[in-house]
């Protein structure tokens, strides 16, 4: 006989409503006549504020569910939030962009659907093979995305190289998740690998040798030095709205699972892959910060850009404390607000077909279009962390983290890191505010939706920068449930 | 109940930003007219600081102390002692001469220029109150986004961006070293007391061991000697003054370096205490150098707006040197002179714009024979020359003096070479005006040029005034700053060690996880 686990639908609820959701609009999509299909982006977001009030409903649980197969507790809900927040702002700045290309079509709300139910079954696994299935599920959504232009060969591209390089670090994470097996005898279930990899002392290299090829296949979708290298044409290649969506929901999807199984799995292995993430942290910093001096296409500029905030989080994972744990949480839910904020001043800029992509595109853009450019102005000093914004704040926590954690070096090339990328950040700021524009730029198509988001995210970068107590609070709420910290 | 005084000095330029938006910004007029309301009401605010003050507390006065993120010990808590009152007062007082000093000057996106002009008054402003670190770091870093838009937008269209970028560079690199020296300093004194909190006062009165403050006591101090600046950390200062517009320039000489040595008295020495006398001979020869080359530099610049720029590197080497000696006069001559200089090198500033907006060249050598067609103006150059040189009877005079005579006690060779750059002083400053003033008028532009209008001697007849009344009977100021400069001098002599042979490497150790 088949034994069935017990479940509570409930504390699955927000994926069956995305997933339900995802469904619902490939059947109409199928179903209704062309041309009266406008309506898909408010059903996704409707599905999205389901999913959002059943993760508040859920909001304070306590443990695992579906067979001890998934965490509900408020470390995932809270990235729930973040993913269901960057999900979200994504549909909001996708719609006029996709109706430029002509390609408003229904299964790109859907992919986008399934790919946050990825990224939140990710934040949630509590067995290895879970969190490989929410990575799969994610990434392949994902891998569509990037080459939903089909007719693009830069799309094209973005499509296949993600594709190609991301079955291979799968192949990293799964390999590692199978040494692990073999290392623990056969359990692979975060709370109890920790304590089983304490018992049997012979199973230390393999254990090593796992974290080694996790931190590889983690590495990959979080995009850190040396596994970064698809980031920047894909981030190029893929429509707008999709890099966007992947620089927040699929780096702040994959930052949770990171923390995740390393906080919760290994820490007695914390000498080891402290040391090791040192290097990933510094070397995505410094890399992502200094190739970004040199890119003169926004899109670059802001894939070498995610690179190093890859970077700054990795510093706090390397910190291993309560502290890093929250600014993880607290960074990540900044960068999803500065960074899609971004990239919809992008979409907004380059309008019809991505024709302004060269950063010299907003040169004089300050007085030609001046509350687009007092936005991008917002984002880019948040990026820079320069305060009051919430990018100050995070970087705050996290330097804190670090220093607390004694790791005063890290903390200072940090920092000195941030030095460097104001420089690119700035300038944009210059070109916009400083040169006198190439050409009349003409109108911009403010639409609502993107109106909306420029809105929401500006003044939550100013917001949760001045004000990050109820946040930080929450984050300290939601880290509790590492007890080795 | 108190008036939150210092709060409402504080967020009332941002008020008057909200204010500001929606006015016309075709109307630069009314935009002008409605910035020099707001700055002349903010500075009717700043006035009840001066009366109210009580001269005899060294403690900090008009407290206001509110959580602002309890559970990571950081609170918006700001006051003010001598120290802060007479920069805060230099700043609401300066402001609506900046203003006016814009009237003709500036002629294009008016609106943006006063909203980056109210902006960077309250950053300012919250710099010289800010009792939390973090409430410090914060206005410290906000400041720089304004002033950096007003060089880069308003200034010289030739190398504008250069100095905006190096500007802004330049103080980053600095602050954010002091930032992870904040943090260390926060887990330090969490680790010690046992509670974590930015507040200032509290963590004055932790024990912080050697080879923590060596190390804390240089990131903290290259973010202030960034700011002074002092040599050779002074690169940016030229540059950012020659191509900023004229009220940049004077806001950045006035008030903006004054943060820098502002940071040394109220962060560096006191938290930092064993380090500060250990870092005398540096910090003190630094100083020098500044003080002797900044002059010698400056006698050799072609332009008037390098020359100035230059002069306030020796200028505030002076400054430097005087905190540096921890005797009262040094001292109190220091924070004097920090005002002097603001009102002086201000003024020389708003004489350069002022000529420079007639002539559209700020070369010496286009110049000559001025004082023929503008005798007003002359006479009033003269007066801040010699204020600038340190004339007795003015205002630079007895901060210098003061300074030199609390350097004597320190140092006798310390005040040997200092007092040359009094003489260097003289000889650029004077050689300056004579060949931009004196002589025949050899240049035919120069001939029917417009002595001031009455806008614009309204503009100096304040600064006139306080050049004279310091110079006259400086106690009036000398007052406000004695008791906190007493219980300063008191509270570095009590941590007065010789420092212990320790390995200034030792790891900073994590607290345990």
């Amino acid at each position: 006989m088949i034994n069935i686990p017990t479940f509570t639908l409930c504390s699955i609820g927000p994926w069956v409503t995305l997933t339900g959701f995802a469904i619902l609009i490939l059947m109409l999509d199928a179903l209704s006549p062309k041309g009266r299909k406008a309506y898909f982006p408010q059903l996704s977001l409707l599905g999205l504020a389901i999913a959002a009030l059943q993760t508040w409903r859920l909001w304070g649980q306590q443990g695992t569910d579906f067979a001890r197969m998934v965490y509900v507790d408020n470390f995932a809900l809270a990235f729930f939030f973040i993913l269901i927040l960057g999900t979200a702002l994504t549909i909001l700045i996708s719609r006029h962009y996709l109706e430029d290309y002509g390609k408003n079509l229904g299964e790109y709300y859907a992919l986008v659907l399934f790919a946050t139910v990825g990224m939140m079954l990710l934040a949630s696994g509590a067995h290895l093979i879970m969190i490989f299935l929410g990575l799969e599920v994610m990434s392949i959504a994902v891998y569509v995305l990037a080459g939903f232009f089909r007719e693009d060969v830069r799309s094209n591209e973005a499509a296949l190289k993600y594709l190609l390089l991301g079955a291979f670090s799968s192949a990293f994470l799964l390999f590692g998740i199978a040494m692990l097996y073999g290392a623990t005898g056969g359990s692979l279930y975060l709370d109890e690998l920790s304590k089983v990899l304490l018992v049997h002392p012979f199973s230390r290299s393999l254990a090593l040798l796992a974290i080694a090829l996790l931190i590889v296949g983690f590495g990959f979708k979080v995009a850190a030095v040396p596994f970064h290298m698809w980031t920047p044409d894909v981030y190029e290649g893929a429509p707008t709205s999709i890099t966007a969506f992947m620089a927040v929901g699929v780096k702040a999807a994959a930052f949770a699972a990171f923390a995740r199984v390393f906080f919760l799995a290994f820490p007695y292995f914390m000498v080891d892959w402290n040391m090791l993430l040192w290097v990933l942290a510094v070397g995505t910093m410094t890399l992502g910060n200094v190739v970004a001096i040199a890119q003169t296409n926004i899109k670059r500029m802001l894939a070498y850009s995610s690179i190093a905030h890859a970077g700054y989080l990795l510093v706090a994972l390397v910190a291993a404390n309560q502290l890093g744990a929250v600014s993880l949480l607290y960074y990540l839910l900044a960068y999803t607000l500065m960074n899609l904020g971004a990239f919809g001043v992008v979409i907004l800029v380059g309008r019809v077909k991505d024709s302004y992509l060269s950063i010299y595109d907003y040169s004089g853009l300050g007085f030609q279009h001046p509350a687009l450019a007092a936005a991008m102005a917002v984002f880019m000093f948040a990026l820079a962390g320069i305060p009051p914004t919430a990018g100050f704040v995070g970087k705050f926590y996290i330097f804190s983290a670090a220093v607390q954690a004694g790791y005063i070096w890290l903390a200072i090339i940090g920092v000195m890191n941030s030095l460097v990328s104001v420089y690119y950040y700035l300038r944009i700021t210059v070109l916009m505010y400083m040169r006198p524009a190439e050409a009349d730029l003409g109108p911009v198509a403010f639409t609502p939706a993107l109106t909306a988001v420029l809105l929401v995210t500006a003044l939550g970068v100013m917001f949760i920068g001045i004000f990050p107590g109820f946040f930080y609070n929450l984050a300290v709420n939601s880290v509790k449930v590492f007890p080795g910290l | 109940m108190q008036l939150p005084i210092l709060s409402i000095l504080v967020f009332f330029p941002l008020a008057g930003i909200v204010f500001l938006l929606f006015l016309d910004r075709k109307n630069h007029k009314m935009l002008k007219l409605a910035t020099l309301g707001i700055s002349l009401l903010e500075f009717l605010f700043s006035l009840p600081l001066w009366f109210k003050f009580d001269n005899q507390t060294g403690a900090m006065q008009f407290v206001e102390h509110h959580h602002w993120l309890p559970s990571y010990g950081i609170s918006y808590y700001v006051g003010i002692d001598g120290f802060s009152l007479l920069l805060v007062l230099l700043t609401t007082f300066l402001t609506p001469i900046c203003v006016l000093a814009t009237w003709e000057d500036i002629q294009h996106r008016v609106k943006e220029f006063m909203i980056c002009l109210l902006a960077l008054m309250s950053g300012m402003l919250g710099v010289f109150v800010a009792l939390d670190l973090f409430l410090f770091y914060v206005f410290w870093e906000v400041m720089l986004i304004p002033m950096y838009l007003l060089i880069g937008v308003w200034g010289n269209p030739a190398r504008r961006v250069y100095a905006a970028i190096k500007f802004f560079l330049f103080t980053m690199f600095g602050s954010l070293l002091m930032l992870v020296a904040i943090l260390v300093l926060y887990f330090h004194c969490g680790k010690v007391t046992g509670t974590y909190t930015f507040d200032l006062l509290k963590m004055y009165a932790v024990p912080v061991p050697f080879y923590m403050q060596f190390w804390m006591f240089l990131a903290f101090g290259l973010a202030f000697a960034i700011k002074v600046p002092m040599f050779p950390f002074h690169t940016w200062l030229p540059d950012a003054h020659t191509e900023a517009p004229t009220v940049g320039s004077v806001i950045l000489a006035a008030v903006l370096l004054k943060m820098g040595t502002y940071g040394f008295l109220r962060f560096n020495m006191p938290l930092f205490p064993q380090a500060a006398y250990y870092f005398v001979p540096l910090f003190s020869i630094l100083a020098l150098i500044g003080i002797v080359y900044g002059a010698l530099v400056s006698m050799m610049q072609k332009d008037l707006k390098r020359l100035i720029a230059f002069s306030s590197v020796s200028h505030l080497g002076f400054v430097m040197l005087g905190l540096f000696t921890f005797t009262m006069a040094g001292l109190q001559g220091g924070i004097i002179q920090m005002i002097n200089h603001g009102l002086s090198t201000g003024a020389l500033f708003l004489i350069v714009g002022m000529i420079y907006e007639r002539r559209h060249t700020r070369m010496i050598a286009d110049f000559g024979g001025l004082s023929t067609p503008m005798p007003i103006f002359a006479a009033i150059f003269m007066i801040v020359a010699l204020s600038s040189i340190g004339l007795p009877g003015l205002n630079g005079f007895v901060g210098e003096f003061l300074i030199l005579l609390g350097a004597f006690k320190a140092n006798m060779i310390y005040s040997t070479v200092a007092a040359t750059g009094v003489i260097f002083a003289a000889c650029y400053m004077l050689w300056m005006f004579q060949r931009v003033m004196f002589g025949k008028v050899t240049n035919d532009k120069n001939r029917d040029l417009k002595d001031l209008s009455w806008r614009e001697i309204v503009i100096f007849a304040p600064l006139l005034l306080f050049i004279v009344w310091i110079g006259v009977h400086p106690n009036t100021f000398l007052d406000k700053t004695r008791a906190t400069s007493e219980s300063f001098l008191a509270m570095m002599e009590k941590s007065k060690a010789p420092p212990p042979k320790v390995a200034l490497f030792q790891a900073f150790k994590g607290e345990a996880r």
